[in-house]
């Protein structure tokens, strides 16, 4: 079977998609990689070679002074806690709705399913919302960045589908073992959906970590701010980070810049953390919530 | 007869439901939540065609009609919304859409299984940033104060571009956000397709003497033509939605002109200046014509022949 025959506008096309996906690959990136050496950089440098991958003066000053200011410590603080606490609500909520609808002999069932994905097309919106939130006295609280997001619908679905595939005989081999449908979930169905949790685990976490517009509608006290909002009073804002820390006058201005490049790294790090991790999963996971059930 | 049957039945449902009991008390919290946060804000709709004053509440505002929507037809701004929001859908149409398509199709034709898995994991990573993140490099290589590319462009030209508080470089910058953000994430769907064809059909194609230009017009594009009308019709859904973060983010004043959108109009009037009913209205409004855009595609997609959503 020698080499396939290959013409000469083959090749050439070839050559050219191996040059265009690896920069295609590389613009993906290359924002992340600036901004991260521009943290180690002084002002003084960034502002004379605006291009550069290696800081000829290696500064940290820009991450101590971000770890020595008590607002940004805070609101990193806040996006952990939401993060943290949200995505177990997420877990309880999703996973509590999607196991009985899983079941096709359940009463209700479909009328329930149409309930959820009517959702889907329509909602109250952005003003009837908040109303209900304020109702709800949820203002200002950071319950109002985890209740209101409690389950994706969407999310539900592609889980209460994987439910759906596992084979039928698990539940009546259990039953005659004498479990009941809370020992039956608990100990046989979770376990054997670990890949499906894990991939569902890391989007939640990462949609709380990343949530912006929930805390900008909800949350106006600025010592309850999540890392994004404060993010955008910095970069965006050019609130100086002097203004928002509570430390001495006396204390000398940090350098600009790199701040605002150091907060980006900060805001971005925990993502490109579990990123490896949701890799494995998230392929699959996207996956399975195209199969019809 | 009649009305036994009707009694066994009944029994027999109670009996499912005793059975049954431990999932219902399972569907408990989800139910509630669904209740709270989708249905009753449903119910909060009305209050577009009422005066709401927040210290008589909801029940003891006066009804005023259709009213709140003619003072929004007759507004300039409904113009002004109306074709910010078209004009940055149809650009998102013409330049994102189809971008996910081209890449998959290009990565799809790359041999060396290493590569393409690289260049993979490469292009997701943006999907995974958030909004403000994406804002903030924006602004941090494109502000005039020693931004990388103005810095660039001073050095070559000897001029800078104030691109963020140019109206003229907004859509460009919120598409090719859109695009480094999304684009990569898109493909998984269409790789997946591109997974399923047959290979067989290939080899017999490749018998025939078919280039592989060909190949990609009569086998690979016809075999993923369903998976292409589905997203699409999911994007006509959603045409009045341009992303309120985005947008929010990255308008100004200088800039407003052409970026402000329905969602992001809501948010000023209601949030920010407590016109609870007017903005209701606008944001009804939007949600209206999203739902019939959807069912309209969906409807033409079946009438053309494709399987649609449902």
């Amino acid at each position: 079977m020698g080499k396939q025959y290959r013409s000469t506008s083959e090749k050439i096309f070839d050559a050219f998609n191996y040059v265009f996906l690896a920069l295609f690959g590389l613009l993906a990136i290359l924002p992340f990689i600036f901004v991260i050496s521009g943290s180690f950089a002084t002002d003084a440098e960034i502002t004379k070679r605006a291009v550069f991958l290696i800081p000829k003066t290696f500064s940290l000053d820009a991450y101590k002074f971000i770890f020595s200011t008590d607002t940004i410590m805070r609101s990193i603080g806040v996006s952990i806690y939401v993060t943290v606490i949200g995505t177990i609500v997420n877990l309880f909520f999703t996973v509590t709705m999607a196991y009985p609808m899983a079941r096709r002999n359940l009463m209700g069932r479909n009328m329930i399913l149409n309930l959820v994905i009517f959702t889907m097309l329509f909602g109250g919106g952005m003003i009837p919302t908040y109303l209900v939130i304020r109702e709800l006295h949820l203002l200002d609280s950071l319950n109002s960045l985890i209740l209101p997001g409690a389950i994706s619908a969407f999310n539900l679905i592609i889980v209460k589908n994987f439910f759906q595939e596992l084979p039928p005989g698990l539940e009546e081999a259990a039953k005659i073992d004498g479990c009941n449908e809370l020992s039956l979930l608990w100990k046989i169905v979770l376990p054997l959906s670990k890949p499906v949790l894990a991939t569902f685990t890391l989007f939640y976490a990462v949609g709380h970590w990343n949530n912006f517009f929930s805390a900008l509608l909800y949350i106006n006290d600025p010592s309850k701010w999540p890392l994004q909002v404060m993010l955008r009073q910095i970069v965006m804002l050019s609130q100086s980070a002097g203004d928002l820390s509570s430390m001495d006058p006396t204390f000398v201005q940090p350098p600009e810049q790199s701040i605002k490049m150091a907060v980006i790294v900060v805001g971005t790090i925990p993502i490109l953390c579990v990123y490896p991790f949701l890799q494995k999963h998230f392929a699959k996971g996207v996956l399975l919530g195209s199969i019809k059930g | 007869m009649r009305k036994q049957a009707l009694r066994a039945e009944r029994e027999t449902r109670w009996k499912r439901l005793k059975r049954d009991k431990w999932l219902y008390i399972l569907l408990l919290p989800g139910l509630l939540y669904f209740l709270i946060f989708k249905y009753v804000p449903m119910w909060g709709i009305l209050l577009a065609f009422k005066n709401y004053q927040p210290f008589i509440g909801f029940w003891k505002s006066e009804w005023v009609g259709f009213e709140h929507f003619k003072v929004f037809f007759q507004n300039p701004d409904f113009f002004m919304l109306l074709r910010n929001t078209l004009v940055l859908s149809l650009y998102n149409l013409i330049f994102f859409f189809p971008a996910p398509i081209i890449l998959a199709l290009l990565l799809n034709e790359i041999r060396r299984a290493l590569f393409k898995r690289t260049i993979q994991t490469l292009i997701y990573v943006p999907h995974f940033i958030s909004m403000v993140i994406v804002a903030s490099l924006t602004y941090v290589f494109l502000t005039t104060e020693g931004g990388m590319v103005n810095e660039f462009l001073y050095a070559f030209t000897g001029r800078k571009i104030d691109f963020l508080a140019s109206p003229d470089w907004f859509r460009p910058l919120i598409i090719i956000q859109t695009i480094w953000k999304e684009c990569g994430w898109g493909t998984i769907i269409f790789l997946a397709a591109l997974a399923g064809v047959d290979v067989e059909q290939y080899e017999a194609a490749i018998v025939d003497g078919a280039s592989r230009w060909r190949q990609l017009w009569h086998i690979t594009l016809p075999s993923i033509r369903s998976t292409i009308v589905i997203l699409l019709i999911l994007r006509m859904g959603t045409i009045l939605d341009n992303g309120f973060e985005q947008i929010y983010l990255m308008m100004n004043a200088l800039n407003r002109e052409v970026a402000e959108v329905f969602d992001t109009y809501v948010y000023a009037l209601g949030i920010t200046q407590g016109a609870f009913s007017y903005s209701t209205a606008v944001g009804l409004f939007k949600s209206v014509i999203g739902v019939i855009l959807v069912l309209g595609s969906n409807w033409l997609a079946k009438k053309s022949g494709e399987s649609g959503l449902y």
